[in-house]
């Protein structure tokens, strides 16, 4: 395969075709060179995708309760599911190793809170001490809810940023006292909330006092929980959707709601959101796969096409190296070594060009669902591969058609 | 040699089928030095493509240097080609984008004779053809009969056992003709078997043995006195010369 006189051939073969060479080279390398930078950007996505999930490390599962859709051991449907304490600390036994943060809730929207001459209207949410974690929230301001106030009933509240700046107006807040329905509570912190203003429009008082203010009982609104860290996506995935269905199983037994009722109760888990996420890159990543390697499928037929005209110009030539010795394989050879040449040499070219693409760009880009597009090792011999390849399957039929020549007619070819 | 035996060939066009070869016996020793006549349709051609393995025959024997030849595939048929014969044609084809030497040692390449010797022998037949100065020229860059001498190196390059010509004279002027003629005669003199189809009486009478194809039948088969080219050639430059007088 590889002896001097055949690379001569290949390269006089060229040199008398530049430009239909080079033509035939372009589709190639713009082929491999769109495939590349397809594949980086999958990869930039799936960074940058990555990267969001990772910094609110959400593994957070939260549990909402409401109207059941199916008739069940003779209970019509329409009945409203109450979730209580009890569930929350059958939750929170039966699962008491894997869980890091949890905290029911019990909330109510639309409460006037005054302090002095300024009032506003603001969601009252009870909750546990572990919430502020739950939420993402940073104190700026004195504390958060603690155990004392849990166990003691404190009216104490801890005030988002807004509610804060909206009764206060920047002065001190901390052992001030505000008025929600009627009702006296000490400020005792003030936190902020990476989800902006909308989520710092909320006072959080203690879940106990929240109930008994209510006159709520044991009742919850929801539950929220956060899973232990994995090291692996897949596993923390694995066990967040255990976790979530033993979940959703249990409250459906004890409320006695359908296994198959999907509006009853109400869990999302941010996991599964983003494995969404995941699997929509994979398919855009296959999407990617597929453009490209139809762009590259273009380029082997243009090479195939220009390989057959040359077999058809050099018929006779083929011909003589028949009448004179040449074996058929020697023919096929010939030829499918010029493809291969011709296919590999555009393709590193195209692929060079994107690498070097990705490089000097890549860095520059700055958004937040695509970070560092690049392609590892594996991709970029993937599609060498893919390359040689497709060099052999454009010359295959040429090559196959040289092959059939027959010397006499070649000859006659004047 | 050569042994052939009620050889018969026909083509087929749609419907119409041409019978060309109907029924040859024929037979070549070492050393002799044959041309094939016959008028344009005479079978000739197909019969010198069947000597030469480009062709097959429908029925019949053809027997080469011993060997059968017969339902050859591909590979093999090369082989033979390689081997036993080497072609001159009318139309010279050389590859023209390789030296007179690279086409010259092209039959030895695909014999698979290393490089260095392969130089060295195709540069030997070259000045046996009186071409060395000229090896490393393109074919285009050589006139006709430069070109049928590069030719005619290239298939002694592989050391054949039978040279088959097709017209080889058919592109060139007479005086062009009879110096090639004098070179395929001088080969035939070291003992080499040669086949050559014409038209041209005069090219004919350089052989030594003359055989007439008519609507695929040899109607004639004679040993005739030869005629040497080189005398041939000095007669027509005399008369060339006399006239421009």
């Amino acid at each position: 395969m590889f002896n001097i006189e055949r690379w001569q051939e290949i390269f006089d073969t060229i040199s008398k075709n530049k430009l239909r060479t080079f033509l035939t080279g372009l589709s190639v390398a713009s082929g491999i060179f769109i495939l590349v930078i397809l594949l980086a950007i999958g990869q930039g996505m799936e960074n940058g995708i990555g990267q969001q999930f990772e910094d609110d490390a959400a593994t957070r599962i939260s549990v909402w309760t409401g109207v059941t859709a199916e008739s069940y051991k003779g209970l019509n449907p329409g009945r409203r599911i109450q979730m209580d304490n009890e569930d929350y600390t059958r939750a929170e036994q039966k699962n008491i190793d894997q869980l890091e943060y949890k905290s029911g809730v019990y909330s109510v929207w639309g409460q006037l809170a005054t302090y002095g001459k300024e009032s506003g209207s603001y969601r009252v949410e009870g909750v546990k001490g572990d919430y502020q974690f739950l939420e993402n929230e940073t104190i700026v301001a004195g504390r958060y809810i603690n155990e004392s106030d849990l166990a003691n009933n404190e009216k104490v509240a801890i005030l988002g940023n807004r509610v804060y700046l909206d009764l206060f107006k920047g002065q001190n807040a901390i052992g001030e006292y505000i008025e929600i329905s009627k009702i006296k509570y000490k400020v005792v912190g003030v936190y902020t909330d990476p989800g902006g203003e909308r989520e710092e429009t909320r006072i959080f008082i203690p879940l106990t006092t929240a109930q008994r203010v209510y006159a709520a009982g044991n009742n919850l609104r929801s539950m929220v929980f956060t899973l232990e860290k994995q090291e692996k996506f897949e596993d923390a995935l694995a066990a967040s959707e255990a976790f979530s269905a033993s979940l959703e199983s249990d409250l459906k037994q004890r409320h006695t709601v359908s296994p198959t009722d999907e509006r009853a109760i109400n869990i999302n888990n941010t996991l599964e959101n983003a494995k969404r996420f995941y699997d929509l890159i994979a398919m855009i990543r296959g999407f990617f796969w597929g453009v490209g390697i139809c762009t590259i499928i273009a380029g082997v037929v243009g090479v195939s096409n220009i390989m057959l005209i040359i077999v058809k110009e050099r018929t006779k030539e083929i011909g003589i190296r028949k009448a004179i010795g040449a074996q058929p394989l020697s023919i096929i050879g010939m030829i499918l070594h010029e493809s291969i040449f011709v296919t590999a040499i555009a393709g590193f070219l195209g692929l060079i060009f994107s690498l070097i693409l990705l490089e000097l760009v890549g860095p520059l880009i700055e958004s937040d669902y695509l970070l560092n597009p690049s392609v590892d090792f594996g991709v970029a011999i993937t599609t060498v591969i893919i390359l040689i390849i497709a060099g052999a399957l454009a010359g295959f039929i040429p090559a196959r058609r040289a092959a059939n020549i027959k010397p006499i007619v070649a000859l006659r070819d004047e | 040699m050569i042994e052939i035996k009620d050889l018969n060939k026909s083509y087929h066009m749609g419907s119409n089928s041409l019978h060309v070869l109907k029924g040859i016996d024929f037979s070549v020793k070492e050393g002799e030095m044959v041309s094939i006549m016959g008028s344009s349709g005479s079978g000739k051609s197909t019969f010198l493509n069947i000597l030469g393995m480009l062709d097959e025959a429908d029925s019949g024997s053809y027997t080469l240097d011993g060997k059968p030849i017969k339902n050859l595939n591909e590979k093999v048929a090369a082989k033979y080609r390689n081997q036993f014969l080497g072609f001159i044609f009318q139309s010279f084809n050389l590859i023209n984008y390789k030296s007179a030497l690279d086409n010259v040692a092209m039959p030895l390449y695909y014999q698979g004779v290393k490089r260095a010797e392969r130089m060295e022998k195709a540069l030997h037949y070259l000045e046996k053809v009186g071409l060395a100065q000229w090896a490393t020229h393109l074919p285009n860059e050589l006139s006709g009969g430069q070109k049928q001498r590069v030719a005619i190196a290239r298939a002694l390059a592989s050391d054949p056992k039978v040279l088959l010509a097709d017209e080889p004279t058919g592109a060139l002027d007479t005086q062009t003709s009879y110096e090639v003629m004098e070179l395929i005669q001088n080969i035939n003199d070291e003992g080499k078997t040669i086949l050559l189809v014409t038209h041209e009486d005069d090219i004919a009478h350089m052989t030594k043995r003359i055989v007439n194809l008519k609507d695929g039948l040899i109607i004639d088969d004679s040993n005739v006195t030869q005629v040497r080219a080189s005398v041939a050639k000095n007669k027509h430059l005399q008369s060339k010369q006399t006239s421009n007088v």
